[in-house]
């Protein structure tokens, strides 16, 4: 049986058949008629955004929430420009989102129409594929290979433009089951041979860790369950990269705390001294790593990951095994357990011995004021009241970025959302909308920082509008505080543009959207502020006054290796070579 | 070379291609790429290598398979053994890449270029060139009194030297297909 529709129509349908509940997106001419569609049909919800940047946040937000992809409908030109922020976000943090765009009709393609933009062209560096469909009979095959494209492998944005003649042509719908998803079909089973030699060395290690990152979390639940187990097994110690924070419980007795450029003094050294590393779902980002030669330089190093090309990019790995972190922890788990679940005791008790005298570093520590709000007290307390509920916490870029992930705690993957691979301003409060309408009845925060805040407030309105009660938790420092920072700590204290001048009223500016507003500036009001900010039912912009010159510990600064750190309060001076300063 | 025995292959096990990552040689590879034959996938290739700071020497492309939509891109580059590594792992997660070989590393291969040379001359440089191309079994497709084209196929090296030779004698232009290759044998 052929269903014959319009192209537009076959949008519609061919979202349905994905299972597609919510699509975030903005009208324009060139997708009118898609438009026209999802007027006459309640099964999908449309999100009206307020701009296109923010649509592809939200759809972020959704997707990296649920593990389900997140889909954006935007228009052709201006409308898919705003958009490619949002996809090369996407992109550096493996979010699996599909990006369905209009076109100018296709007899006017390379004519400089009104609207045109070379949209494949601009984006194909920043999605994982795109597509231009110039027929209607290819449209709904298209969107399911779409689909497949994003989700499989290592999950990432696609996009596909659709020219508005190929929307109003009839043609044949093809069912998801028929749609060829051809040769792609990424490795996801380790290599048996491999992954024995790492059950080996699990045995024999003596300063053993694990370093795990964001491929777990794409890898769904049961990758997180597994490595759980694993952790729990073996006893080794265990820490994460920004992007992967929750796969282990942030309460859990092996958690060393987040690896990285503001990482725990405990996880860095750990990573620098071990002499078995084992890299799951991680990429040895520059912020990882610091300086390459000086990297981890006695350990052995395996590195479990879906994408082939992540395997010996930047640090050779002894043992690569390619495959999905699911898939391969199970099978690690039966190997090791056929061959008794050994480790090497003693050395391994040492080893927590040495952990547990970095752990009285006690990196963390801050000066508490009784007169100014500290940015890391006002999240200790946001954590402490916060705690016992079903709480998905978003961030926007920042020193306060970089607390969150210090001082709040996630039990469960999926729970925390931050721009971690473009460090794009402007992601947190799209994001956390995006959460929201993905869980309607959870407390959704967005951590955010003045200034990264502005980049899309805009988007309160659709907050409002969907009412969907996001609290923005507000660090106000008046500052572009890392830039400060980083000018504090490497530009001889020239503070070049990193101000925020001209602030607007933030409680004012809620009101004017129609949400609440919160301003609080002294520690013993914080409590109730925050109290007062979860129990409000509808969004909340909180604006919490925080200490201006607050810096950001431990830091590696860039260029240096692991345990060359810098811990709060201890000179700073000299800290950065003038070749770690050309790098960012 | 790697301490397991993992099968080494191409396309979907370039990460377990585990030769001296710290060895800072360059080495040439020409590397044959089997690609849909769908609209922009040259440009997604050759944005792969300008993006990432990869070198191209020679890129040839055409389709081989008209049934199946095939194209086969040839391409020769150079870097270190960790960067062509890399390079291949990339070119093989572009997803209308069906196959990456590395004809450099899997067995012998045959390297062919075709080149066409305008030499413009009179008198003895005209009986020179004449005869030097037929010692490079060059052929004549075009001829006026004061000018030849000249076809020639080879490696590339083969083509270098035609042109080293011709420079003197009125070489005017030079056009190059880039190089095909195929792996020698069944
Ligand atoms: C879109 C974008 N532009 C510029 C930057 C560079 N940048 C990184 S952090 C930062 C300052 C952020 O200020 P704020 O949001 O107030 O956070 P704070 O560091 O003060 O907590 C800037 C400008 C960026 N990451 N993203
Ligand atoms: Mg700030």
């Amino acid at each position: 049986m052929t269903k014959q529709m319009t192209g537009a129509r076959m949008v519609v349908q061919a979202l349905k058949d994905q299972g597609v509940e919510v699509v975030f997106g903005y009208p324009g001419g060139a997708v009118l008629p898609i438009y026209d569609e999802i007027f006459q049909q309640n099964d999908i919800r449309h999100i009206l955004v307020r701009h296109e940047q923010g649509a592809v946040h939200m759809a972020e937000g959704y997707a990296r929430s649920t593990g389900k992809p997140g889909v954006v409908l935007v228009t052709s030109g201006p409308g898919a420009t705003n958009a490619v922020t949002g996809m090369t976000d996407a992109l550096l943090d493996s979010i699996p989102i599909v990006v369905l765009t209009g076109q100018v009709p296709t007899f006017l393609i390379g004519t400089d129409a009104f609207q045109e933009a070379d949209t494949v062209g601009i984006t194909r560096a920043c999605t994982k594929h795109n597509w231009l469909v110039k027929e209607t009979d290819r449209l709904a095959e298209t969107i399911h290979q779409a689909f497949h494209v994003a989700t499989q492998g290592r999950p990432g944005p696609v996009l596909i433009d659709i020219p508005k003649d190929v929307q109003f042509a009839t043609g044949t719908y093809t069912e998801p089951a028929q749609a060829r998803t051809g040769h792609y079909q990424p490795k996801v089973k380790g290599d048996r041979p491999a992954i024995e030699a790492l059950a080996a060395l699990i045995e024999q290690a003596e300063r053993p860790i694990f370093y795990t990152g964001g491929g777990v979390i794409n890898s769904g639940p049961e990758a997180s369950r597994l490595l759980r187990e694993l952790v729990d097994a073996t006893g080794f110690p265990i820490t994460s990269t920004l992007m992967g924070l929750g796969a282990y419980p942030g309460s859990g007795k092996n958690w060393l705390g987040m690896l990285g450029m503001h990482g725990l003094y405990e996880a860095n050294l750990a990573m620098h001294d071990c002499d078995l590393m084992i890299a799951v779902g991680a990429r040895f980002d520059d912020r990882i790593t610091g300086r390459i030669p000086d990297f981890s330089p006695g350990s052995k190093k395996a590195h479990i990951d879906i994408d082939p090309s992540s395997i010996n990019k930047v640090i050779h790995a002894d043992i690569p095994i390619v495959g999905d972190v699911t898939e391969v922890l199970r099978e690690l788990l039966e190997i090791w357990t056929a061959r008794g679940r050994k480790t090497n005791r003693a050395p391994l008790e040492r080893w927590w011995g040495r952990i547990a005298e970095w752990k009285q570093v006690n990196c963390l520590s801050f000066r508490n004021s009784d007169k100014v709000i500290k940015p890391q007290y006002a999240l200790q307390r946001l954590e402490a009241l916060t705690k016992g509920y079903d709480r998905y916490i978003t961030t926007e870029v920042g020193q306060h970025q970089m607390w969150a992930a210090q001082f709040l705690h996630f039990d469960d993957p999926n729970r925390w959302m931050t721009s971690g691979g473009l460090g794009t301003m402007g992601y947190g409060l799209p994001a956390s909308i995006g959460a929201q309408i993905a869980h309607p009845d959870a407390l959704v925060i967005n951590v955010a920082g003045e200034a990264s805040w502005l980049m899309n407030m805009q988007e309160m309105g659709t907050a409002v509008q969907f009412r969907a009660p996001v609290k923005q938790f507000i660090l106000n420092n008046e500052r572009l505080g890392m830039v400060r920072q980083w000018q504090q700590l490497l530009h001889g204290e020239r503070y070049s543009q990193s101000w925020s001048e001209a602030l607007p009223d933030f409680v004012k500016l809620a009101e004017a959207f129609g949400c609440k507003g919160i301003k609080v500036d002294h520690p013993g009001d914080l409590d109730d502020a925050i109290r007062e900010m979860i129990a409000y039912d509808g969004p909340v912009v909180m604006d919490v006054l925080v200490e201006k010159h607050e810096n950001c510990f431990p830091m590696i600064p860039s260029g240096k290796p692991h345990n060359e750190m810098l811990l709060g309060e201890v000179s700073t001076e000299g800290a950065i070579t003038g070749a770690g300063a050309a790098l960012v | 070379m790697s301490a397991l025995n993992i099968k080494k292959g191409a396309t979907s096990h370039s990460a377990y291609e585990l030769r001296d990552p710290h060895a800072e040689v360059i080495e040439t590879h020409t590397l044959a790429v089997l690609v849909d034959n769908e609209s922009g996938v040259l440009a997604r290739v050759i944005g792969l290598f300008s993006g990432r700071g990869y070198n191209i020497e020679s890129l040839t492309v055409a389709e081989v398979d008209h049934k199946g939509h095939l194209s086969r891109i040839t391409i020769v580059t150079r870097g270190t053994p960790q960067v062509i590594e890399q390079i291949k792992a990339q070119l093989a997660r572009l997803v209308p890449v069906h196959e990456v070989h590395d004809l450099t590393v899997e067995g012998p291969a045959v390297q062919r270029e075709l080149a066409l040379f305008k030499v413009v001359g009179t008198g003895d440089h005209r009986v020179e060139a004449l005869r030097l191309a037929d010692i490079f079994r060059a052929n004549v497709v075009d001829s006026t009194l004061e000018s030849f084209v000249f076809e020639i196929t080879g490696t590339a090296e083969k083509i270098d030297a035609f042109a080293d030779l011709m420079r003197p004698l009125g070489l005017r232009e030079i056009a190059r297909t880039g190089i095909a290759a195929l792996a020698r044998g069944a």
